[in-house]
C-alpha cells in the first residue's frame, strides 16, 4: 500500500530511538527489530510525527525540502511497513 | 559517510551485547567458544550484575545476548532477566534447555521482552550428542516441546558433521514455531581444539552459502557468515567485523573483551568492575585501536575484499593467521596455504572440567595446546 503523507503518524510505543552521529537507531521491542535512520533529519521528522497534523507537515517542520521529499516518503513507508511508526 | 562506515569507527554504545553470566555448565561441548565448564569464584555479584544493567539501560542497549556457561545455572538468572526487561533491556539467552521445564517456559510465555535460543548441533541425537555430550539432544528438544509456540530460537553451529543437516534443522524449528538460527563454527575456547576436524570443508561453505541464499531473512545468522559475502551476494546482515565497535562481550567476571568469539588476553580491553562499562567501551585503547580504518593488509590486492572485509577476526587470530590477512576459511582459497605454516593460538581462560574426557575419540586433539606467543 502507498504511504499516505497526508494522515497523521506516530512512532509506535513499542519503539526506542537511540541518537546516533549517522541518524539513530530504532529498536522495536515487539517485533525485535532493529532499523537504522540514516540522517538526523529524518530523526526530527520521526520524533516530531505525534505532534504535526501530517507525515508531510512533520517533513516540511524539519526542513525537507520538496525534492527531497520523495526519498523521505519511502523511508517513512519502509517505517510504517515494519511498525516502526503507525 | 556510508553507514558502514560509521559502524566500523564505533558507535557510543554497542548495538548488541553478549554477556557470559557464568562460566559453569553442565555440559562440556567439544567446541565451547568460552571453554566453559567451572564457576570462577571471581563472577559478578547479583548486586554487580544489576548495576551493569542500569547502565546498558542509561546507554540504551536495547538488548544483551546472554550466554555463558549455562546462564540458568546462576541462582539468580531469572531475577536479573526480570531486572532487565523491567529497565527496558530485552534479553535473548542461549541455554542448552537443562532449566527449561513446564513451569519455566510457561513463566517465559508470559515475557514479552525474553528470546530463548535452545542450543542444538546435530538434527538427530547421533550427531548432536558427539559434540554436545550423551543427552543433550533430548534435553534440548524437551525444552523445544515446552516452548512450543512461543517464537523461541533453535541455534545451531554448524559443524561438517551438520552441514548435510540443515534442511532438517529447518524442518525441527518449524515443528516448534521456533525461527533457525545457524553461526559459524570458531577456532575460539575449546572450538580451538576440533576446529580442523569440524570446520565445514570449501564445498560445505559453498552449501552453506545457497542455502542461506534461498533462505533469506527467515533464518538468522547473527552476522556470523559475512566471510561467504565473496561468492558474490552479500548476506542479509551488516557483513562487517562489529568486533569493539558494535558489538562487544561481557564476561563473567567484568572482564570486556572484543566479541564473545575473542576471550584472549589480546582482545581484552578492561573490566567493569574499575568504572563501570562506558569507559571501557568507549575510551579503551583496544577498541579505539579496532575503530581505525583498516588497510586491508594482504587482502587489499583481492578483488573481493570490499565483500568480505577480510574476514572474522578472531577465526584467523585463533588459527594463528595474521589479522590483515586472509581468513582461514576464505572462499577464494587464500587461508589454505597460511594455515599451512601458521601456529594456532590458544587462550589461557580456560574453565573446562579436566576430569572428564571431553572430546570424543573420533575427533582429534590439535598437537598444540599451549599458546605459543
Amino acid at each position: 500500500m502507498a504511504f499516505d503523507l497526508e494522515r497523521g503518524w506516530a512512532l509506535s510505543p513499542q519503539v526506542a530511538l537511540r541518537p546516533e552521529p549517522f541518524g539513530a537507531l530504532a529498536y522495536h521491542f515487539g517485533t525485535r527489530r532493529l532499523s537504522f535512520l540514516k540522517s538526523r533529519t529524518l530523526l526530527a521528522v520521526v520524533e516530531s510525527l505525534a505532534e504535526q497534523p501530517s507525515a508531510r507537515a512533520a517533513c516540511e517542520a524539519a526542513g525537507v525540502t520538496s525534492d527531497q521529499l520523495p526519498q523521505y516518503e519511502k523511508a517513512l513507508s519502509t517505517l510504517a511497513d515494519t511498525g516502526m511508526i503507525e | 559517510m556510508k553507514l558502514v562506515e560509521h559502524f566500523e569507527s564505533g558507535l557510543d554504545a554497542p548495538i548488541c551485547l553478549t554477556w557470559e553470566l557464568t562460566y559453569a555448565c553442565n555440559l562440556a561441548c567439544v567446541h565451547c567458544l568460552s571453554s566453559s565448564g567451572r564457576r570462577d569464584p571471581r563472577e559478578l555479584s547479583t548486586a554487580e550484575c544489576k548495576a551493569v544493567i542500569d547502565e546498558l539501560e542509561r546507554m540504551q542497549v536495547f538488548y544483551v545476548n546472554i550466554g555463558g556457561g549455562e546462564p540458568t545455572v546462576r541462582k539468580d538468572f531469572w531475577e536479573l532477566v526480570e531486572y532487565a526487561t523491567a529497565h527496558h533491556v530485552g534479553v535473548k539467552f542461549s541455554t542448552n534447555g537443562h532449566r527449561i521445564d513446564a513451569e519455566r517456559a510457561a513463566w517465559l510465555r508470559g515475557n514479552d521482552y525474553v528470546d530463548v535460543q535452545i542450543s542444538l548441533d546435530g538434527a538427530t541425537a547421533a550427531v548432536n550428542d558427539r559434540v554436545r555430550g550423551a543427552g543433550s539432544y533430548n534435553t534440548a528438544v524437551a525444552a523445544l516441546q515446552h516452548l512450543a509456540g512461543t517464537g523461541c530460537k533453535l541455534s545451531v553451529v554448524v559443524t561438517r558433521e551438520n552441514v548435510g543437516q540443515l534442511d532438517d534443522f529447518k524442518a525441527i524449528a518449524d515443528t516448534y514455531g521456533a525461527q533457525l538460527r545457524l553461526t559459524r563454527l570458531r577456532p575460539s575456547g575449546r572450538g580451538a581444539d576440533v576446529w580442523d576436524t569440524l570446520h565445514p570443508t570449501q564445498a560445505q561453505q559453498r552449501i552453506v552459502y545457497d542455502w542461506l541464499l534461498r533462505h533469506g531473512e527467515s533464518v538468522l545468522t547473527g552476522d556470523s557468515f559475512f566471510h561467504l559475502a565473496a561468492y558474490g551476494s552479500a548476506l542479509p546482515g551488516l557483513n562487517l567485523c562489529g568486533a569493539g565497535r558494535v558489538v562487544c562481550l561481557i564476561d563473567p567476571v567484568g572482564d570486556v573483551y572484543a566479541c564473545p568469539f575473542a576471550i584472549h588476553e589480546t582482545f581484552l580491553a578492561g573490566n567493569i568492575r574499575t568504572a563501570g562499562f562506558a569507559p571501557v567501551w568507549r575510551e579503551s585503547d583496544l577498541f579505539r585501536e579496532l575503530r581505525e580504518p583498516q588497510t586491508g593488509g594482504a587482502c587489499a590486492s583481492c578483488g573481493m575484499y570490499d565483500a568480505c572485509r577480510g574476514g572474522c577476526m578472531a577465526a584467523k587470530f585463533f588459527t594463528g593467521l595474521p589479522l590483515d590477512g586472509p581468513d582461514p576459511e576464505c572462499v577464494m582459497g587464500h587461508g589454505e596455504p597460511a594455515l599451512a605454516t601458521a601456529i594456532p593460538r590458544k587462550s589461557s581462560v580456560d574453565h573446562s572440567i579436566r576430569r572428564r574426557a571431553m572430546v570424543p575419540v573420533t575427533i582429534v586433539q590439535r598437537p598444540c595446546n599451549e599458546s605459543p606467543v
